[in-house]
C-alpha cells in the first residue's frame, strides 16, 4: 500500500477531538463543544470538496434553473420566454396531467402497503431461528435487485399479456380477463404485482427491527394471556415502528418516482388508454418527446412539492406513532 | 438472536407449517425467474399461451440468435458499455462517497451540522426535477451521447444513500484507533486511507455492489443521454429489440433479458451476505 503524506498543518495536535468524534453528524452535543480551528476546516472542506462540487452543480443549480423554467415556454433551441404562471394553469387544465396524478396516486396508495404488508408477513416468518432461513431470505431479497431493469419489465408483459400464464390461470378459475397487459382497467395491477414482487428490501429492514425487540415482552405478555392478535398490535407493531417509519417514508418516496417499468410494460406508450401515464412517463413525455422544457419542469416542481408534503406529514405525524425507546435510536 | 423463537416454538407453528410457508412464498417470488429460464429455451410461438414451466423439447435457437446481435450490433457491445459504466460508477461512488463520509464522521469543521441536514435532504429529492435542467445543462456543455452524464454524478458524492451508509458505518468504528493514530502523528488524508478505509471495506464493499447493480439495471439515464446505438447500454440494447422484434422474436428477448441479468446475479450470488446486511443496517440506525 502507498503511504500518502498530508501536509503537517492538516492536523493540530492537542486540541479536543474527542468531543468531536463523540458527538458525531446530528449529535446532540450543546454547541459550545463545538470549537472548530482553522486547520479542521481545511481538512473538513477538502474531504468535502467533491460533495461540495456536486451539491453545487447538479443539484442546487439546477434547482434554481428549472424553477426559472417553470415559468418559461423553452423547447431547448429558442430561449426561454417566461409565461409566468401559464405552465401551472395549463397543467390543471390538462385531462391527461390529472390522469397521471391519478395512475402515481393509485400506485402509491395501493402499492406501497400491500408491499409493506407482504414484506412484514414474511419477515415475522424468517424471524423465526429455523433450518434454511438465510437462503429464504436471499431468495426473497433477490428480486429487490433485478425488479428494476429493463428485463424484469419485459418478463412481467409477457406474463401478464392476453393468454399467457396469469390469463390461463384465471381462466382455470373461470374469471373472464383477456390479459391485464391490454386492459385500461388491469394494466396498473400488473404494475403494482411488480412493485409487490419486490418485497425484499424493506423485508430485510424489518427483520433487522425484529431481531431489536427483546423478546421477555413477549414473554410477559404471553403470562399475561395476550394471543397472538396482541401481541402483534400491542408488542411487535409499537416495537418495529421507527423501522416501520423509515420504510413507509422510503417507500413511498420511491413509488412517487417509478418510471422504467411503466415504460417499458407499456412498451414505451404509457397505455393503453393513459392507464399507465405515471407522473413520470408523462414528464418525459412532455419534455423530451414534445420539447416543453419549461411544462416539465414545473410538473417537477409540483412532483417535489408533492413529495415534500407525503415527507412532512409523515414526520409530523411520527409523534402519535413512531416509539423511539430504549435502543431504538 | 433468537427472539422471538422461545416462545414461537412453545405456542407458534410448527416447524413442517413454518417450511411450508416459506415454500409458497420461494415459489411466489422465484416463479417468474424459473419461467423465464424455462421459456428461453422454448421456440417463440410457445412462449406465450403455454403453461408448461419447461419445454419438453429445449432448443438453444434463442440463445444462437443472440451471436447476430440486434440491428447489426454485436451484444457484446451492449455489455462493454454498461460494464464500462457501472465500473466506472462504483470507482467514483466509492472514492467520492468515503472522502465526504470521512468529513462528516471524523472531521470537526464549521456548518459541518448544516450540511449533514442538506446531505440527508438530497436523500429525499425526487430525481425528476433535475432531469430537465440536469439535461440542459449537458446539451449547453455538448456532452449529450456521452457517458459523462451517466457517470459526474457518482464522482461527485450526489448519491447521498452511500454517504450516509459510509457514515453510519465510521461513526460505529472504535474511536480509540484514530485517536492512537493522531497520536502517533497522522494527518487526515493518512488516517482516511490508513486506518478508515480498511476498517470500513463491508459498507465499501456494500456501496460498490449497489452502484454496480443500479448503473446496469438503469434505463432512464441511458435512455436521456445516449442516442446512437452503438452507445447503448444493455437496458436500451433491449429495449431495441423489443422496439423491433416485439411480436416476432420472443425466445430471442426472454434469453436476451436473461443474459442481461446475468452479471447483476452474479454479484448478488458472490456478495448477497454483505448486500442485505447493508440494506438491514440502514433501516436501523436514523
Amino acid at each position: 500500500m502507498t503511504h500518502i503524506h498530508t501536509s503537517p498543518g492538516v492536523l493540530a495536535p492537542g486540541d479536543d477531538r474527542s468531543v468531536a468524534k463523540r458527538n458525531g453528524p446530528g449529535g446532540n452535543a450543546p454547541p459550545a463543544a463545538e470549537r472548530p480551528d482553522r486547520r479542521e476546516n481545511l481538512a473538513g472542506y477538502l474531504f468535502m470538496s467533491p460533495w461540495i462540487a456536486g451539491f453545487l452543480f447538479l443539484i442546487a443549480g439546477p434547482m434554481v434553473f428549472s424553477l426559472y423554467l417553470s415559468f418559461t415556454e423553452y423547447n431547448l433551441f429558442e430561449a426561454p420566454r417566461w409565461i409566468g404562471l401559464q405552465n401551472f394553469t395549463d397543467m390543471f387544465a390538462d385531462p391527461r396531467w390529472r390522469q397521471s396524478v391519478k395512475v402515481t396516486s393509485w400506485y402509491v396508495l395501493i402499492g406501497t402497503p400491500v408491499k409493506l404488508a407482504a414484506a412484514l408477513a414474511v419477515a415475522m416468518l424468517l424471524a423465526q431461528k429455523r433450518w434454511g432461513q438465510s437462503f429464504y431470505r436471499a431468495a426473497f431479497y433477490a428480486p429487490s435487485l433485478i425488479g428494476a431493469s429493463v428485463s424484469a419489465a419485459i418478463v412481467w408483459r409477457a406474463l401478464f399479456s392476453d393468454d399467457a400464464l396469469v390469463d390461463r390461470t384465471q381462466k382455470v378459475f373461470g374469471v373472464e380477463a383477456g390479459g391485464w397487459i391490454g386492459d385500461p382497467a388491469m394494466i396498473i395491477y400488473a404494475l403494482i404485482a411488480l412493485t409487490v414482487w419486490q418485497f425484499g428490501a424493506p423485508m430485510v429492514i424489518f427483520l433487522a427491527g425484529l431481531k431489536q425487540v427483546p423478546r421477555e415482552l413477549y414473554e410477559a405478555a404471553e403470562v399475561d394471556g395476550a394471543g397472538p392478535w396482541r401481541r402483534f398490535f400491542h408488542i411487535t407493531l409499537p416495537m418495529i415502528s421507527p423501522v416501520l417509519f423509515f420504510n413507509v417514508l422510503l417507500e413511498t418516496i420511491h413509488s412517487f418516482q417509478i418510471f422504467g417499468s411503466a415504460y417499458i410494460v407499456s412498451n414505451g406508450s404509457c397505455g393503453p388508454a393513459d392507464a399507465t401515464l405515471v407522473y413520470t412517463c408523462y414528464l418525459y413525455e412532455q419534455g423530451f418527446v414534445n420539447s416543453r422544457m419549461g411544462f416539465a419542469s414545473a410538473m417537477g416542481w409540483l412532483l417535489l412539492v408533492a413529495v415534500g408534503l407525503v415527507t412532512a406529514v409523515l414526520f409530523w405525524s411520527q409523534k402519535r406513532w413512531v416509539h423511539y425507546e430504549e435502543g431504538g435510536r | 438472536m433468537s427472539l422471538l423463537s422461545a416462545a414461537v416454538r412453545r405456542r407458534g407453528p410448527g416447524a413442517l407449517a413454518w417450511h411450508l410457508g416459506a415454500l409458497v412464498v420461494l415459489a411466489v417470488v422465484l416463479y417468474p425467474v424459473v419461467w423465464t429460464i424455462g421459456a428461453s429455451f422454448k421456440p417463440s410461438s410457445e412462449i406465450i399461451g403455454a403453461l408448461d414451466l419447461f419445454p419438453a423439447d429445449p432448443i438453444g435457437d434463442n440463445y444462437t440468435r443472440l451471436t447476430e446481435g440486434i440491428a447489426d450490433i454485436p451484444i457484446s457491445t451492449f455489455f462493454l458499455n454498461s460494464a464500462y459504466i457501472a465500473v466506472g460508477s462504483v470507482i467514483g461512488v466509492v472514492l467520492s462517497c468515503s472522502l465526504t463520509a470521512y468529513a462528516f464522521a471524523k472531521v470537526r469543521f464549521a456548518g459541518r451540522n448544516a450540511m449533514f441536514a442538506v446531505m440527508i435532504g438530497t436523500l429525499l429529492l425526487p430525481y425528476h426535477v433535475l432531469i430537465i435542467p440536469q439535461y440542459v445543462l449537458f446539451q449547453k456543455l455538448e456532452l449529450i451521447n456521452t457517458f459523462t452524464p451517466l457517470l459526474i454524478g457518482k464522482y461527485l458524492a450526489t448519491d447521498a444513500f452511500f454517504v450516509f451508509l459510509m457514515v453510519q458505518f465510521m461513526r460505529g468504528l472504535p474511536k480509540e484507533l484514530d485517536e492512537a493514530a493522531r497520536l502517533d502523528g497522522c494527518g487526515h488524508l493518512r488516517t482516511y486511507w490508513s486506518i478508515v478505509m480498511p476498517l470500513c471495506r463491508p459498507a465499501l464493499v456494500t456501496s460498490a455492489i449497489f452502484t454496480f447493480i443500479n448503473a446496469w439495471n438503469d434505463f432512464m439515464g441511458p435512455l436521456l443521454y445516449l442516442n446512437e446505438p452503438d452507445k447503448y447500454t444493455v437496458s436500451m440494447g433491449l429495449k431495441m429489440f423489443i422496439d423491433q422484434d416485439a411480436v416476432a422474436d420472443y425466445g430471442g428477448m426472454i434469453a436476451m433479458s436473461l443474459v442481461a441479468l446475468l452479471p447483476v446475479l452474479a454479484f448478488f450470488v458472490a456478495f448477497q451476505r454483505y448486500l442485505i446486511d447493508g440494506m438491514a443496517t440502514s433501516g436501523l440506525k436514523g
